[in-house]
């Protein structure tokens, strides 16, 4: 069996650990997403906002975000906080904070699109129905918004899964990872892991992300109108 | 002015931010249960009147009074005013992600707070009326043009309005389904009820108007019975309007 690594994959709890990894990953990108989803909505409706200084605000935060590569954000809130503001924080909850404020700015700009997208005779016909701005935003505007915006999410949610492998430069033990250690641990009794290992975790992001795009695919033909 | 006006317009005056005047000095006074009917070149400010009557444009002076109240006093009044004036718009703009009873009781029960379940009866009343009762459930995009207009006037008539703006509402319709349409328009107004109709059918116009009213240039040039108008339009600029509605061989 010396020339098959597959074993590798499955000697002691090499399997469960590389689950749990992925559990890590799929646990930072999920909240981040969806804290990036309901700040995004705001930021949203925030830059469509008339006032100037609102608007260049939102530009400055969107143009970081595009030119930061992730990884340099990762290392501001990891090593940053520590060194420059004292404040000790655990790698996950930085990748938290680093991909929500990545998520936030992605999501901002597609609300905005979106809101801009709906016609202008969407709210007058509320408004000529005698409901107030409040009630033809959360009733009217906000469940169109949301609607289009669906395929977009599972996209961006998509992309965060994938990018969760930078989490581990800060410390982070997630699914490549696992993956590496158990790599390592098994250098001289199995040199061929690697391949096994990365191929499994391949297959793992696949069937993690895979659900999501094929959902998004649905989605995107059901509620055409 | 009438004891019984439903509304009333003194000096309505309106220009748009660049300064070109859209409305130019419009008054005009309507009676409970009247059908008048606005005609007149694109561009005149017909539409921008009934936008001005819903409150959806600002206007720049005069007054609208509706039974007797000036509605541009006070804009916190607005929805108040809106649930008296309906409005139906040529693009229906239905709701897309509300199935058509959900559109219909939609501003009954959050505007007006009416019961669910008797506005439900309501809308299926009023649905039936237009031939729609099978389609409550169905949504806009499975709907077509006239049935989704249909849809819209019903959603309108829910409110129970005092006075209802139709704004070119066959426009966007194919030929055949304008029909289906404006049926239900000479139905309402059979029924008595208030309606200033904006519409480039001419003849429509004549078979549903009290009175017809011809716009151009932001003035009300004519104001005419219908037969009187369609026959023998006393203004020159009425008469060439009505004239680009007929064809005649070219002779060779």
């Amino acid at each position: 069996m010396q020339s098959l690594g597959m074993q590798v994959l499955f000697q002691g709890t090499n399997f469960l650990r590389l689950l749990q990894g992925l559990w890590v990953s799929l646990k930072i990108a999920v909240i981040s997403m969806a804290l990036s989803i309901l700040l995004g909505i705001f930021l949203g409706i925030i830059m469509n906002s008339k006032k100037k200084w609102v608007k260049a605000l939102c530009r400055i935060y969107l143009e970081i975000v595009r030119i930061m590569p992730q990884l340099v954000l990762l290392f501001l809130v990891y090593f940053g906080a520590s060194k420059h503001l004292g404040m000790n924080l655990s790698g996950e909850l930085s990748a938290v904070i680093v991909f929500t404020f990545w998520g936030t700015a992605e999501m901002g700009d597609l609300v905005r699109s979106a809101l801009i997208s709906i016609p202008k005779h969407q709210y007058e016909s509320g408004y000529a129905l005698g409901m107030t701005e409040r009630q033809v935003f959360l009733r009217i505007i906000i469940p169109q918004t949301i609607r289009r915006l669906i395929p977009s999410i599972m996209n961006l949610l998509t992309r965060m899964i994938k990018t969760t492998s930078l989490v581990v430069l800060i410390g982070v033990v997630e699914v490549v990872k696992v993956g590496k250690q158990i790599i390592d641990a098994s250098r001289f009794t199995t040199p061929s892991a690697a391949f096994w290992v990365y191929g499994m975790i391949f297959f793992l992001y696949f069937a993690v992300c895979f659900p999501f795009s094929k959902a998004a695919a649905i989605l995107e033909r059901k509620l055409r109108d | 002015m009438k004891e019984s006006s439903i509304l009333q317009i003194n000096h309505l005056k309106k220009s748009y931010e660049d300064g070109l005047a859209v409305l130019k000095d419009v008054s005009f006074s309507m009676e409970k249960g009247e059908v008048v009917v606005i005609v007149g070149p694109s561009g005149c400010g017909k539409s921008t009147f009934l936008r001005c009557l819903n409150l959806l444009e600002s206007v720049d002076s005069g007054e609208i009074l509706l039974n007797g109240k000036d509605i541009l006093k006070d804009r916190k009044e607005a929805y108040a005013v809106r649930q008296k004036i309906g409005m139906v718009f040529q693009s229906y703009e239905l709701f897309p992600h509300m199935t058509i009873l959900e559109n219909v009781v939609l501003a009954p029960c959050l505007v007006q707070k009416r019961e669910k379940a008797q506005a439900v009866l309501e809308a299926e009343k009023l649905l039936e009326r237009v031939g729609l009762l099978e389609k409550r459930d169905a949504y806009p995009r499975q709907l077509s043009g006239g049935q989704k207009q249909r849809a819209a006037i019903v959603r309108s008539l829910i409110m129970h309005p005092e006075l209802l703006l139709l704004d070119e509402i066959t426009a966007a319709l194919d030929p055949e389904m304008v029909r289906e349409v404006l049926q239900v328009v000479l139905e309402l107004a059979r029924d008595g009820m208030t309606m200033l109709i904006v519409t480039h059918e001419m003849e429509f116009a004549r078979a549903v108007a009290d009175r017809v009213i011809f716009m151009d240039g932001g003035c009300i040039v004519e104001e005419n019975a219908p037969e009187e108008f369609f026959q023998y339009p006393k203004s020159e600029r009425a008469k060439q309007f009505l004239n680009t509605f007929h064809y005649e061989a070219l002779e060779i």
